[in-house]
């Protein structure tokens, strides 16, 4: 029988973590129930799930583990509505609904031999996170140049997976880069926001793409600052948010002008965001 | 060929055993397409229904899935159940309004199982329409009271009978079933002509609105048009090929089940980001949204302008926003220049 693209599978709840002091953000580590479930599931850093709390409704969110991590996916998510109240508030063992992976990826084959500059801003970092473990697997690192991380949240308190942070510090392969945007107590790292840290790094042009992931205002500042560097709209891309429903390119809602950001996107390059009406 | 009325009416009887059928029948609303037994029930001089037939196949509300939590697990069901269906006396504009949603409910990855199963299962037999209503203009959408598209068989009423054609294989199946078929006399064959030749009086130009629009978004022409609009989405609840819809739960103390409902572009929240930010928290940008689904996106992602001519968004309208005036507004606007 055909799939049903609307009926979820049933993963476990194994461990729901309070990411962030402010508690805002809880990262969710759901373990898949067979391995059939899990080989169905076939997923790229920059897809998204919908995410299913039984009698409350499902909303999408980015997967934040990569496909190098098997047996679980995470999802990293903020406190703002219905359906991320009720995960939140979820007790570890329940049974949750997941419809994907939806969407489309980051270009990781056209990434090869490119270096990249990931760029984050607060609880954005999900799919970022997931590209950068991807690449960083060592099936995956020889296939990139220098991958350079600038990670920024308001205080460090607010920075999601922060022992793994303090893996990549020392990692060689790496180069991490975070920043708060004012001075805290025991914080000797960079200290000022996204763009001008950005203009600080100046990671080279050349043969490089970047991913800007973040709230809309740290994108608008960040752009201007990269095309300073040289970057070309088809070397920056970023990952869009917008209001789904199904997820499937039918309901309706997520359109950029003829294009919908759940089949379409969620990853574009600026080059083809400037050929869509400034509508997101 | 062609069957007497009386004719049809036994075969319609002997199907609506076999299958749902639903057809026009006067209510309190006016006239309305529901399941019938008997050809006496069908209301045969009408104009159209208030609502389109298009809930047949995609429900005002639906159940995909119910489940049950008991403790921390779950136990989840598919909820698609489908009967199979004639859906009879469907105008020319609702059943290419079919045609048209087919295109929505399946993309270059995906298909609705519960559009499509329903779809799969069911039989349109059309009929031409005699009257045409002020409001209608499917002949400037490449229709016409009596075009075929969508149907499986098409009648045209001739008074005591129909001249009917089969129009795709599961309508020849059908009316290979059927008793009493002969020719049409020579009389009844130029009826047949006039009716087939019959235009709407009402008339818009569509013939550029796409490439127009592709450079309309910035356009001062969306600054006012919106501002008598109510928000109140009848006209896309009303329009054959508005296809948005919501999912959200019904929820029992540990049981529910996973429901959608239509939807429309015209409701502010439609487009609220849990974080507050809102892409068309605008009235004119709804508006906009509006037309550029139907005659720009909708053609750039399907091929076929996303508007039937129907006229019941315009019969509906509660402050009369009449899509033809915007239409033409649209062909006249100036384009404005960076």
């Amino acid at each position: 029988m055909e799939q049903n693209p609307y009926i979820p599978i049933t993963m476990k709840l194994i461990k729901n973590l309070c990411e962030t002091e402010d508690k805002l953000v809880n990262t969710f580590t759901l373990a898949f129930l067979n391995k059939e479930d899990e080989e169905n599931f076939k997923y790229m850093p920059g897809q998204f799930a919908e995410l299913s709390a039984y009698g409350h409704g499902e909303a999408p969110f980015g997967i934040a583990t990569s496909p190098t991590e098997p047996g679980i996916i995470k999802f990293s998510v903020a406190k703002v509505g219905c359906v991320s109240n009720a995960l939140h508030l979820m007790e570890e063992g329940t049974m949750v609904g997941v419809r994907g992976p939806m969407g489309n990826y980051y270009p990781l084959e056209k990434f090869k031999g490119k270096n990249l500059v990931i760029i984050g801003g607060g609880f954005a970092f999900t799919t970022l996170r997931s590209m950068a473990v991807y690449m960083l697997d060592e099936k995956h690192r020889a296939d990139y140049g220098d991958i350079t991380v600038i990670y920024g949240a308001r205080n460090p308190g607010l920075l999601l997976y922060k022992e793994e942070l303090a893996e990549w510090e020392t990692n060689p392969n790496i180069n991490l880069i975070t920043t708060i945007d004012k001075p805290a107590e025991g914080w000797n790292k960079h200290v000022g926001f996204i763009p001008t840290i950005v203009g600080e790094v100046a990671p080279s042009a050349v043969d490089t793409y970047a991913v800007v992931c973040g709230p809309p205002v740290m994108i608008k500042y960040t752009l201007p600052v990269l095309e300073k560097l040289g970057f070309t709209p088809e070397q920056i891309y970023t990952s869009l948010e917008m209001r789904m429903k199904c997820g499937l390119g039918i309901c309706g809602r997520c359109n950029i002008g003829p294009k919908y950001v759940c089949k379409d996107g969620p990853v574009f390059s600026m080059a083809e965001l400037k050929e869509l009406p400034s509508e997101y | 060929m062609k069957i007497s009325k009386e004719k049809f009416g036994q075969s319609f009887d002997a199907l609506a055993a076999e299958y749902q059928v639903i057809a026009p029948v006067r209510d309190a609303g006016g006239v309305s397409y529901k399941a019938v037994k008997k050809f006496s029930e069908v209301k045969q001089d009408y104009l159209n229904s208030k609502l389109p037939p298009k809930s047949f196949f995609f429900p005002q509300h639906e159940k995909l899935l119910s489940y049950k939590k008991e403790g921390k697990d779950v136990t989840v069901k598919n909820e698609l159940n489908v009967e199979k269906t004639i859906l009879f006396g469907i105008r020319p504009c609702d059943a290419k309004g079919f045609l048209l949603l087919d295109k929505v409910f399946k993309n270059d990855q995906y298909r609705d199982p519960y559009y499509f199963e329903r779809r799969d299962n069911t039989i349109v037999i059309g009929v031409a329409c005699h009257k045409i209503a002020p409001t209608c203009f499917c002949s400037s959408l490449g229709l016409s009271p009596a075009s075929s598209a969508g149907s499986d068989i098409f009648l045209i009423d001739l008074g005591d009978s129909y001249q009917i054609e089969a129009i795709s294989d599961n309508g020849k199946f059908l009316m290979a079933g059927l008793e009493g078929l002969e020719e049409l006399s020579t009389e009844e064959q130029t009826l047949v002509d006039t009716i087939k030749s019959a235009e709407t009086t009402s008339k818009v130009d569509v013939s550029t609105i796409t490439t127009k629009l592709d450079k309309m978004f910035d356009n001062p022409y969306w600054d006012t048009l919106h501002e008598k609009c109510l928000s109140c989405n009848a006209c896309s609840f009303s329009c054959p090929t508005c296809h948005c819809f919501d999912i959200s739960e019904e929820v029992l103390k540990n049981e529910g089940s996973r429901v959608r409902t239509w939807d429309g572009c015209m409701a502010p929240l439609f487009t609220l980001h849990g974080s507050g930010h809102n892409p068309r928290d605008q009235k004119k940008s709804r508006w906009r949204q509006r037309m550029l689904h139907k005659f720009n996106y909708f053609v750039h992602n399907n091929g076929d302008i996303a508007c039937v001519g129907c006229g019941r968004c315009i019969k509906n309208c509660p402050v009369n926003l009449d899509i033809r005036q915007t239409i033409d507004g649209v062909n006249k606007a100036e384009l404005v220049v960076d």
